[in-house]
């Protein structure tokens, strides 16, 4: 039996039918083929799923669809400007090489809009345990750490000017 | 899709929650997910209905009033870490080392405890703080206190029609000094073993009350009654401390696994247990 779910994904609503059992993560990528947010170990464990709920970094992979009726949600997709340039916290990662294979990215880049917001100048230890959630199988994690700080300084307000 | 079929249920009062649960069949409460869609997407749960309870009214609630913290069914890990900030260092600490902030946004405190993972920080606290899992079934309200409440992995006095729809915490005494720390591989996963510790003192300088529990080291979460046993009413002395941790310890019985030994989970307890219950006794007087 399906359950009708009503949801706002990256601003645009959706009115669908869903079968209880099926996540979030495969609701995103499967019935509105939003297939930037990926799947990996689909229990919990890798981050790679990673969205944003209300604003606030969930594993859709741990989510059921039929949960985030009513709900906002943010993917990957709805992280750039609708001009098809690139989130400061994405042009820092190509600039910093904090890519790799890609794989992992979109969910990292989805906790580090959350984690900028409450600790714009987050230290390195605070960005070494923010990562902690997610698992980047090149296991190069150093330039991961420096793309958020790149991150964190181009999303920092300027100085006050002097005068 | 991974997990096995099953029916779904969203109900908008707790008595259509509870009667759902009795309703026959195998029935699981849906809260945070953070425990259950794991278990289902690995068909280690093989539910007939899912009860998300996400829709209840009144259970999101944080109070605080005469020495107890009521935690409602619905707040989220986060929600409780926040008010922990600038509230309670001993559980901001306990916080910090559940899973990772995105499962903490959705995870619950409830589910946590109730979920009865032995291996889990929020149990032990718990049992530390003489809590109550507040429990409501087809036949009214019922208090069961954490000594009670864990029976084996998993495995709780909550009975299948029964929904949690609270947990009770006593909070720590003014004066009282507390201790908390685990090993765990990375940070954010399962503690091979983890220990907390919360001591107050007389006038006199002697140990008035020790509580220490560890999570880890057993099937279920344990206090380490002996090690309790052997401080109170003393004088503490590093000596003494020493001996306690190491007494709570030798009545562990730690199962060994794929990530640990059973004798290197008691070694690590017996250490841990000092370290707590030396931080507890430095922390008295202060902020806690």
């Amino acid at each position: 039996m399906t359950h009708p779910i009503r949801v706002t994904v990256n601003g645009q609503e959706y009115a669908r039918a869903v079968e209880p059992r099926q996540t979030l993560a495969d609701f995103l990528r499967d019935d509105l083929d939003l297939t930037g947010t990926h799947v990996g170990c689909e229990h919990g464990v890798c981050g790679a799923c990673t969205i944003l709920l209300g604003g606030e970094p969930v594993r859709s992979c741990l989510m059921l669809a039929v949960q985030a009726d009513a709900q906002s949600i943010t993917t990957i997709e709805g992280v750039s400007p609708a001009d098809g340039g690139l989130h400061p916290i994405q042009e820092a990662f190509w600039a910093k090489h904090g890519l790799q294979c890609g794989y992992c990215t979109p969910g990292i880049v989805m906790s580090v809009c959350a984690f900028l917001r409450e600790r714009p100048q987050p230290t390195r230890e605070e960005i070494r345990e923010m990562l902690a959630g997610h698992l980047c199988r090149c296991t190069g994690y150093h330039f991961i750490v420096e793309a958020i700080e790149a991150a964190a300084q181009a999303l920092a307000p300027p100085p006050p000017r002097t005068p | 899709m991974k997990p096995a079929p099953f029916e779904y249920a969203a109900p908008r009062t707790l008595d259509e929650a509870v009667g759902a649960l009795a309703s026959g069949g195998d029935a699981k409460v849906l809260a945070g997910g953070q425990s259950l869609v794991p278990m289902l997407a690995l068909r280690l749960a093989r539910p007939t209905l899912l009860v998300d309870i996400n829709r209840l009214p009144g259970l999101d609630g944080i109070r605080e009033a005469s020495g107890m913290l009521e935690i409602g069914a619905l707040v989220r890990q986060r929600a409780l870490e926040r008010w922990a900030a600038s509230r309670s260092p001993l559980f901001a600490d306990v916080l910090q080392h559940v899973a990772h902030p995105p499962i903490r946004n959705r995870g619950t405190v409830v589910g946590n405890v109730v979920h009865a993972d032995p291996a889990s920080e929020l149990p032990a606290l718990l049992l530390c703080l003489e809590g109550v899992v507040v429990a409501r079934g087809p036949r009214g309200e019922r208090m069961i206190p954490a000594d009670r409440f864990y029976r084996a992995p998993l495995t709780t006095a909550l009975g299948p029609d029964e929904l949690a729809t609270a947990v009770r915490f006593t909070l720590p005494p003014a004066g009282a000094g507390w201790g908390f720390a685990e090993v765990s591989r990375r940070h954010g996963d399962f503690a091979l073993v983890g220990a907390v510790a919360v001591v107050t003192r007389g006038g006199d300088g002697t140990l008035d009350r020790v509580r220490l529990a560890f999570f880890g080291a057993a099937g279920t979460p344990v206090r380490g009654t002996a090690g309790e046993q052997a401080l109170a009413g003393q004088a503490p002395t590093a000596a003494r401390i020493g001996e306690a941790a190491r007494a709570a310890a030798a009545a562990l019985s730690p199962d060994g696994d794929i990530h640990a030994t059973a004798t290197y989970r008691r070694h690590v307890a017996a250490t841990l247990a000092e370290r707590t219950l030396t931080a507890a006794l430095g922390r008295c007087g202060a902020a806690r």
